[in-house]
C-alpha cells in the first residue's frame, strides 16, 4: 500500500507540470482578455491622436495661449478671428455645477429610499421607472428645455429668456439622475447584510444603520456613481444646446444664458472647412475636453484608491 | 503503517525548509522548518496572529493571488518544489483547503460538492451522484441536506456551510487537507462525528489540522507543531506536548491554558 502511495505521488509531482486541457483553455481565455483590455487602450489612444493632430498645426503655430484661457471673446469668423475660450469654460462649469447640485442629493436619496427603505412593489416600480429614465433620448430632454422649462421658468420667475444656466443646469441634472441613481443603489447593495444585522442588533435605527455603517462602506461607490454622473452633464451635448440659450457670457446670475464646449463643437463644426483655423481650433476645444474628462477620472480613481488604501 | 519499501518511508509528504511569509513589510511567518509524513495527521497549534494561516496559505500557493504577499524559502510537495511548478492548477486540485469562516459558493448544494470534480472532467452522472453522496456523508451533511440537494448551498446556516466546504474539500479527493480552523462554526456533536471521519482519512491522505482547540490537537494529531509570534516554536509528538516531555517552557504554558 505505501508503494501504492509512492507511485501515486510520483504521478502527482509530473501532473504539476502537464499542460493539461483546462491549463490550456486557462491562457487562451487569458490571451482573449488581454487583446480586450489592450483594445480599450488602443482605441484610447487613437482617439486622442486623432484629436491632438487634427488641431496640432493651428495650436502650436498661431493659436495665442493667454487669448484662449484669458479672453471671453470667441469670434471665429470675425476679422482678425478671436479665440477666447474663457466663457465656453465658464458655461461648462457652471452648467455642470449646477446640474451636480440639483442630482447629486436627489439621486442618493433616491437610491438610499429604494435600497434601504422601500420594499416590494414600491421598490420594483420606482427602479422600473429610474430606468425608463435614462432610456429618453437627450434630443427629448431639449425639447422639454426648449418648449416646456424655458417658458415655465418667464412666468415663474420674470426673466427676459427661460433658456439660461439654471434651464441647462435642471435639464443635465434630471439626465444624470438616473445613472447615478442606478450605480449608487448598486454601491449600497454590494454592503453585505450582515453588517446591517450586526448594527441593528445594537438597537441601531434604521437611519443610524444608513448613516454610520452602510453610506461610509459604500463610499468609493458612491463617489464612482457621483463622478459617472458628472462626466454625464459634462459631455452632454444637444439637450445642453438647446436648453442654455447659447449665448457667449461668463454668467453672473443664475438666468443668464451660457454656451459650453460641446456645443460649441457641435454647432460649428459643420460651417467649418476641413484644416481650416476654426475648424482646428474647435479640435483644440475637444483636446479640452478630453484633457479635463481624464484629469476628472484620475481625481475619482485616487480618490477611491485612497479610500482603499486606508481601509486596507 | 509500517512500511515495508524503505524508500517511502522516509519521504516526507510536505518539507518545508526557511519558510518566511511577509505581507508587505509585515512579517507573518518567520523560518518555519518541518516535515509532515505521509498519512499523518500533522497539529498546528498557537494563539491568534501566531502565523497558522499564513503557514497554510503558502502551501498551496495562494501567495499568487496576494498582492503584496511574499514568500522565501521552499515548500516541497511529495518531492516538489512548488515554487517551479508549471501548472499550479495541477497543483491546488492535489490540494484541499476548507478555510476557517465558511465560504458556501452561491451554487445548489449539489454542485457546490460536484463542482471540484467537475473541474478535473469527471461527467457521468452516476459518478458525481457517487462522489457528492459519499462527500457529504463524510463530512456529516447528507442527513440534513439529502432532499433539499438542489437548494443554494450560500443559504445554509453556518455550521452546515462549514461542514459544506468539508465535503467541497474532500471531492478534490486531495493528497493533502488543509484544514483551519474547521469547527469554529459546527456543534460539539457533529464536531465529534467530523473528527472520527478525519482519522478514517488518514488511511487515503495527509492532513494538517490548525486549531484554536489544544484538545482537538490531542484527539487527532499524531504529532503537533507549536507556533507563537510567527515562529514554530516546537514540534513534537503530540502525546509528549500534553504529558509534558517538552522542551520549551512556552509550549508547556500554552498547552496547560496559561496564555493565548
Amino acid at each position: 500500500m505505501s508503494q501504492d502511495a509512492s507511485t501515486r505521488r510520483n504521478a502527482a509531482a509530473t501532473e504539476f507540470d502537464r499542460r493539461d486541457s483546462s491549463w490550456w483553455t486557462d491562457r487562451i481565455a487569458r490571451t482573449v482578455v488581454f487583446a480586450g483590455g489592450i483594445s480599450a487602450i488602443v482605441f484610447i489612444v487613437g482617439i486622442l491622436l486623432f484629436i491632438a493632430t487634427q488641431g496640432l498645426e493651428f495650436a502650436a503655430t498661431r493659436l495665442s495661449w493667454s487669448e484662449f484661457f484669458g479672453s471671453i471673446a470667441w469670434r471665429p469668423n470675425g476679422h482678425p478671428a478671436e479665440y477666447g475660450a474663457l466663457a465656453l469654460i465658464a458655461g461648462t462649469a457652471s452648467t455642470t455645477a449646477i446640474a451636480m447640485v440639483i442630482v447629486v442629493p436627489l439621486s442618493i436619496g433616491a437610491a438610499i429610499y429604494i435600497g434601504e427603505f422601500a420594499r416590494g412593489k414600491t421598490r420594483e416600480w420606482l427602479k422600473i421607472l429610474i430606468e425608463l429614465l435614462a432610456a429618453i433620448p437627450s434630443v427629448v430632454w431639449g425639447v422639454i428645455g426648449l418648449h416646456v422649462m424655458g417658458p415655465l421658468m418667464t412666468q415663474a420667475f420674470g426673466v427676459p429668456s427661460g433658456l439660461n444656466l439654471l434651464n441647462a443646469g435642471i435639464i443635465l441634472g434630471l439626465m444624470a439622475a438616473p445613472i447615478m441613481t442606478t450605480i449608487a443603489e448598486d454601491a449600497l447593495k454590494a454592503v453585505p447584510d450582515t453588517y446591517r444585522e450586526a448594527a441593528e442588533a445594537l438597537g441601531a435605527t434604521k437611519w443610524q444603520v444608513v448613516f454610520r455603517v452602510v453610506l461610509p462602506h459604500a463610499r468609493p461607490g458612491l463617489s464612482a456613481a457621483v463622478l459617472l454622473g458628472v462626466g454625464r452633464a459634462f459631455g452632454e451635448t444637444i439637450a445642453v444646446l438647446m436648453a442654455s440659450g447659447h449665448a457667449i457670457n461668463i454668467p453672473h446670475s443664475l438666468f443668464d444664458p451660457v454656451r459650453t464646449l460641446t456645443a460649441t463643437i457641435a454647432a460649428e463644426l459643420g460651417e467649418t472647412a476641413e484644416g481650416d483655423d476654426h475648424y482646428q481650433a474647435l479640435f483644440v476645444l475637444g483636446m479640452l475636453l478630453f484633457v479635463i474628462t481624464f484629469a476628472i477620472n484620475v481625481t475619482a480613481d485616487s480618490i477611491v484608491r485612497g479610500i482603499r488604501r486606508k481601509k486596507a | 503503517m509500517v512500511t515495508p519499501g524503505a524508500h517511502s518511508a522516509v519521504e516526507s509528504m510536505l518539507d518545508v525548509k526557511g519558510l518566511t511569509v511577509r505581507y508587505g513589510a509585515h512579517t507573518a511567518l518567520q523560518d518555519v522548518t518541518l516535515q509532515v509524513r505521509p498519512n499523518e495527521i500533522f497539529g498546528i497549534i498557537g494563539p491568534a496572529n501566531a502565523g497558522k494561516t499564513s503557514f497554510l496559505r503558502a502551501l498551496n500557493r495562494m501567495s499568487d493571488f496576494v498582492s503584496g504577499m511574499q514568500i522565501e524559502g521552499s515548500v516541497h510537495l511529495a518531492g516538489r518544489d512548488i515554487a517551479n511548478v508549471r501548472n499550479v492548477y495541477a497543483l491546488r486540485r492535489r490540494i484541499g483547503v476548507v478555510f476557517p469562516l465558511p465560504v458556501g459558493l452561491p451554487l445548489s448544494i449539489y454542485d457546490n460538492v460536484a463542482l471540484a470534480p467537475r473541474l478535473r472532467g469527471v461527467k457521468s452522472r452516476a459518478e458525481l451522484d457517487e462522489i457528492v453522496e459519499r462527500c457529504l456523508r463524510r463530512a456529516a451533511l447528507w442527513d440534513e441536506v439529502k432532499d433539499r440537494l438542489r437548494n443554494l448551498g450560500s443559504l445554509l446556516s453556518g455550521g452546515q456551510q462549514q461542514r459544506l466546504t468539508i465535503a467541497r474539500a474532500l471531492s478534490q479527493d486531495p493528497d493533502l487537507l488543509l484544514l483551519d480552523e474547521f469547527s469554529i462554526a459546527v456543534d460539539p456533536v457533529t464536531t465529534m462525528r467530523i473528527e472520527e471521519v478525519l482519522k478514517e482519512l488518514r488511511q487515503e491522505m495527509t492532513i494538517v489540522l490548525v486549531t484554536n482547540l489544544v484538545q482537538q490537537a490531542r484527539r487527532l494529531a499524531d504529532r503537533t507543531a507549536f507556533f507563537l509570534g510567527s515562529r514554530c516554536v516546537e514540534i513534537a509528538d503530540t502525546e509528549d506536548l500534553f504529558t509534558g516531555t517538552v522542551k520549551d517552557q512556552r509550549t508547556r504554558d500554552y498547552v496547560e491554558g496559561r496564555y493565548g
